[in-house]
């Protein structure tokens, strides 16, 4: 993945697979330490300690459809290249968490790229709640579906209008 | 908040509209391949431009979502297209000006886009 943002996306469909109802993804970027930290986490199935395990390995998936399993890898190995650091928790029945250490001035450090379109596409593409919080220095932006839907009541997030209000709002407010 | 409050507003003037509701269940889904292979191949630009013409088309009875990998990775992004629960068309090597006109053509004109079609899997 050439945007670091398109690993969170990867990774967060992960997420959606094992059914989860609420998706956690927080980014902590400290510009004077050159490092940027990425943790999602989620509420879904989890994992047993024998797929945990082998969860990094390439050549492990539970998918039927093929015989490998990139996602994990390649984001373990992403960070990895930076000198930065990966980590795996889960819980069967109660959900994983993933997280990762990046070194930005390392030359091999992906850019984040378009984080606004990975929400976005999060947001749109799934009845799960995201809540998403991006911090760089002493600046912040949030975003929480769960305060959407509280003040829409009965009006699906997915309407026309409410899609494009998530659109620009993310745009306007990204940092 | 300012967004909330934005979104108060927005609220009360789409409830003076007529016909949105939350049990207006999606008739047609458009499901995007989202796995590794997808996002690789521009699946993200590829479900925005769904999600946003669909939105300017004010369409309210079609679902997007997202699947994982089917095993057709060279195909990728693939976008299957469901009118209730029959299959209407899976395509494939999917872009954002392809989306724009499976919106266009075959989700509001009803006539399948058949040059992006691929084999089924």
């Amino acid at each position: 993945m050439h945007q670091l943002s398109l690993s969170i996306l990867d990774i967060a469909q992960n997420s959606l697979t094992a059914n989860a109802s609420l998706v956690e993804i927080a980014i902590v970027e400290k510009t004077f330490l050159h490092t940027l930290e990425i943790t999602i986490s989620d509420n879904g199935n989890g994992m047993t300690d024998e797929q945990l395990k082998n969860a990094t390995d390439p050549f492990y998936t539970t998918k039927k459809s093929k015989k490998v399993g990139l996602g994990i890898s390649l984001y373990k190995m992403s960070a990895e290249l930076t000198g930065g650091k990966f980590s795996i928790y889960s819980k069967i029945n109660t959900g994983t968490s993933v997280s990762a250490l990046f070194h930005t001035d390392h030359i091999d450090c992906p850019p984040l790229g378009n984080i606004s379109d990975t929400v976005f596409s999060l947001i749109t593409s799934t009845d799960a709640d995201i809540y998403f919080r991006h911090e760089k220095d002493d600046t912040f932006f949030e975003i929480d579906t769960r305060q959407f839907r509280e003040v829409l009541g009965d009006i699906p997030i997915s309407s026309p209008q409410v899609v494009l209000f998530i659109r620009e709002y993310l745009n306007r407010n990204k940092i | 908040m300012k967004s909330l409050e934005e979104l108060k507003a927005l609220k009360a003037k789409m409830q003076k509209e007529i016909g949105i509701r939350d049990d207006d269940k999606a008739n047609i889904k458009i499901i995007v391949g989202m796995g590794t292979c997808g996002i690789a191949a521009g699946a993200r630009p590829v479900v925005i431009a769904f999600t946003e013409e669909i939105a300017k088309h004010g369409l309210t009875d079609v679902a997007v979502e997202q699947m994982g990998c089917k095993g057709d990775c060279a195909n990728e992004p693939i976008v299957d297209v469901y009118f209730g629960n029959e299959k209407k068309a899976t395509y494939i090597k999917m872009t954002p000006d392809r989306a724009v006109r499976v919106v266009n053509e075959h989700i509001v004109g009803g006539a399948v886009v058949t040059e992006f079609v691929g084999d089924d899997k």
